[in-house]
């Protein structure tokens, strides 16, 4: 008998699962198919894009210092066993640009923009504050919701940009600066291996990995039990969704662009 | 017309529960009418069936001859200008002080110059007496206060309707009296059509031209305050009198007592 | 928070972007050549270029001095025919300099090296580098091994 109650149980987390799924893509399309009226909606989209972008700056900078400098010092530690060490630049750039500029700014981002706009949304439907300006005739999820899911979505690849500009540099200060990588073959290795290609791959999961992670980070506040419990739980869940589908996505994306697939 | 709002046959269930099963219901123009009934009877409810937030099962709701329920996205949305609800909570902005709070609707909805809108929202502070806290933010303020710039903010646009969900609930009896007084001048001096959704019988008693009785998803009784103080049927006047057994049990229902202690 | 501040850091914001979008493309993907156009060309013809690609760097004694622009065929000798871009700073490269194609390390990409000649006349823009040595291929040499091996006593 007990083994019939895991499986009910197993089977109401699924279908609740399930649910929670079909709302948040009833959700996105009523999100994606309000008519943008520019002139209101812009200065809420810049005010967005400072709370969720320009206050992540300093996070994604310095993260994406230390593991350039990280990725350095490892590379040019491994490389050296081959004599390879003038490969470092393509090492440390093609690592970045292709995998770790998105993915783990698309992690942070998550934790840090993501969770915040979970919490906030969260907290204006539990103390009814969505509730009420739908009263007054103001649709919240264009006033509300969209702004912070466009802001999500730009701020996501230019992020990704600076983490992987400085992600660069911080190899470049550890493999030439302080151990030694000839300068001049550093950058001119990296650029005959590096495409633009990788770059614009690179620009191209970022804006998947923002849309991804901003929808699940704003639908779970919209949709989170109003308690102070409930907001907990959703801010929870958006940082462990949000990196599953990350992590998930990344390995299907690069598939599709590696080819063969 | 003289029914603002007509409800008629209305059916509405959540997560399998029964909330009211055939309701008639009618609220006059201009005139203060109270639903009031037990906690969890669907008075909010029923506030958010009004303003369209909620579908019923079966049933039409009509405003100012509007069916509500069938209403498209966009005329709903305009038709509720003309409705203001305050909240339980109050329900202000957070992130913007009092004055932008009111200012919301009007910016939403008009295109005043600022100066204009600025008069108006002074207008409406001096109506609820805050007009000295214009600056605050909201976590400044008091339960009471916060909930008499809401009122401010609910009659921004000058509505027709105006609904207040528990609005003496949790207030000291100073600011409660205010409220009071607030709901019932702007009545009479606006002639504002008035929903009171309340459980503080004496409060409701005292300004209600009519009031509505819901038990168990029915209208138990109905009339103004005189001819319903004089209803016969007893769940009415426990309900009323607040006594504390009677048609609601004190005790939840249990196995016999002598049964529990000696198993 | 002013609504002016605001719009001036999402600026800044989107200028960081901006940057480091071309950072990435320039100076890291080499989108355009990092010499710029002031560089001037000689071309070298080579019997087999190995790995050698386009951007590839050009040494000499070690140091970066340009890098490879273009690699065509020649369809008359069937030789390749490498265009190198030279940093306008080193214009003295006497004209019999010669050009091997070595490999970073064990491992590495292939890159082209300069040893300078003696000769008083430089090389200039457009000028042939004559001397070439083309890549070592690894199949060759392992070829050559092989055939050293099996034949110890045989051809001394």
């Amino acid at each position: 008998m007990l083994i019939l109650d895991k499986l009910r149980l197993l089977g109401q987390v699924g279908l609740e699962l399930l649910m929670s799924l079909g709302r948040s893509g009833l959700f996105l399309t009523q999100l994606l198919i309000r008519k943008p009226q520019f002139k209101r909606s812009f200065p809420l989209l810049i005010e967005q894009l400072y709370f969720i972008g320009v206050l992540s700056l300093v996070i994604i900078a310095l993260s994406g210092l230390f593991i350039g400098m990280v990725v350095g010092l490892q590379g040019y530690n491994t490389l050296n066993g081959f004599g390879a060490s003038e490969q470092l630049g393509q090492l440390v750039a093609l690592s970045v640009v292709r995998e770790l500029g998105p993915v783990v700014t698309a992690l942070l981002f998550a934790g840090r923009a993501g969770s915040a706009l979970t919490a906030e949304v969260g907290l204006m439907k539990s103390t009814e504050q969505l509730a009420s300006m739908e009263m007054m005739g103001v649709d919240p999820l264009w006033r509300v919701i969209a702004p912070r899911f466009w802001g999500g979505f730009i701020a996501m690849p230019l992020l990704m940009v600076i983490f992987s500009a400085v992600a660069i540099w911080g190899g470049y200060l550890v493999g030439v600066v302080w151990l030694g990588v000839d300068g001049g073959t550093f950058w001119s290795a990296m650029q005959a291996t590096v495409n633009f290609n990788d770059v614009v791959n690179g620009i191209i999961k970022s804006i998947v990995f923002g849309g991804v992670v901003t929808w699940i980070a704003v639908f779970q506040g919209y949709d989170t039990v109003p308690t102070a419990q409930g907001i907990g739980l959703a801010t929870t869940r958006t940082v462990v969704y949000s990196s599953l589908a990350v992590l998930g996505l990344d390995f299907i994306l690069t598939a599709v662009m590696m080819g063969g697939w | 017309m003289s029914n603002l709002v007509n409800i008629q046959g209305l059916y509405f269930n959540r997560s399998g529960r029964t909330i009211f099963s055939d309701i008639d219901l009618n609220i006059s123009r201009g005139k203060i009418t109270a639903i009031m009934g037990p906690s969890g009877c669907g008075k909010t409810t029923l506030l958010r069936l009004i303003g369209g937030q909620l579908k019923p099962k079966r049933g039409s709701i009509y405003v100012d001859g509007q069916l509500i329920n069938r209403l498209p996205r966009t005329r709903l949305y305009e038709i509720r200008r003309k409705m203001g609800v305050l909240f339980q909570s109050g329900a202000l902005f957070t992130n913007i002080n009092v004055f932008e709070n009111i200012a919301f609707p009007l910016r939403e909805h008009t295109e005043l110059a600022d100066f204009m809108i600025r008069d108006i929202v002074l207008m409406k502070l001096q109506s609820v007496g805050l007009r000295g806290a214009k600056n605050l933010m909201p976590n400044q303020l008091s339960g009471g206060m916060a909930r008499r710039v809401a009122l401010a903010r609910a009659i921004a646009l000058d509505p027709e309707l105006i609904m207040y969900d528990e609005p003496f609930t949790g207030l000291d009896p100073i600011a409660r009296g205010v409220i009071v007084k607030l709901v019932s001048d702007l009545n009479q001096a606006l002639g504002i059509t008035t929903i009171l959704v309340s459980h503080d019988v004496k409060e409701a008693l005292s300004i209600a031209d009519y009031i509505y009785v819901i038990a168990s998803g029915k209208i138990i009784g109905q009339g103004a305050p005189e001819k319903l103080r004089e209803d016969k049927n007893p769940e009415v006047q426990q309900f009323l009198r607040g006594l504390p057994d009677g048609v609601v049990p004190f005790h939840y229902p249990a196995i016999d007592y002598t049964q529990d202690l000696l198993s | 928070m002013s609504e002016r501040i605001i719009v001036i850091w999402v600026g800044l914001f989107m200028l960081f972007g901006i940057l480091a979008l071309l950072t990435l493309a320039f100076k890291v993907s080499g989108l355009s050549s990092a010499i710029g156009n002031d560089g001037y060309n000689l071309t070298a013809a080579f019997d087999n270029v190995g790995g050698l690609k386009v951007r590839s760097p050009v040494s000499l004694a070690g140091v970066h001095i340009g890098e490879v622009s273009a690699i065509k065929l020649d369809n008359v000798q069937f030789k390749a025919i490498v265009t190198l871009k030279i940093d306008p700073k080193y214009q003295q490269l006497p004209i019999d300099t010669s050009a091997s194609i070595l490999t970073q390390g064990l491992l590495g990409a292939n890159y082209i090296n300069l040893t300078p000649g003696f000769a008083h006349t430089v090389l200039k823009n457009g000028g042939i580098v004559q001397d070439t040595h083309p890549a070592l291929i690894l199949e060759d040499l392992i070829g050559q091994l092989i055939f050293s091996l099996k034949s110890p006593g045989g051809k001394k």
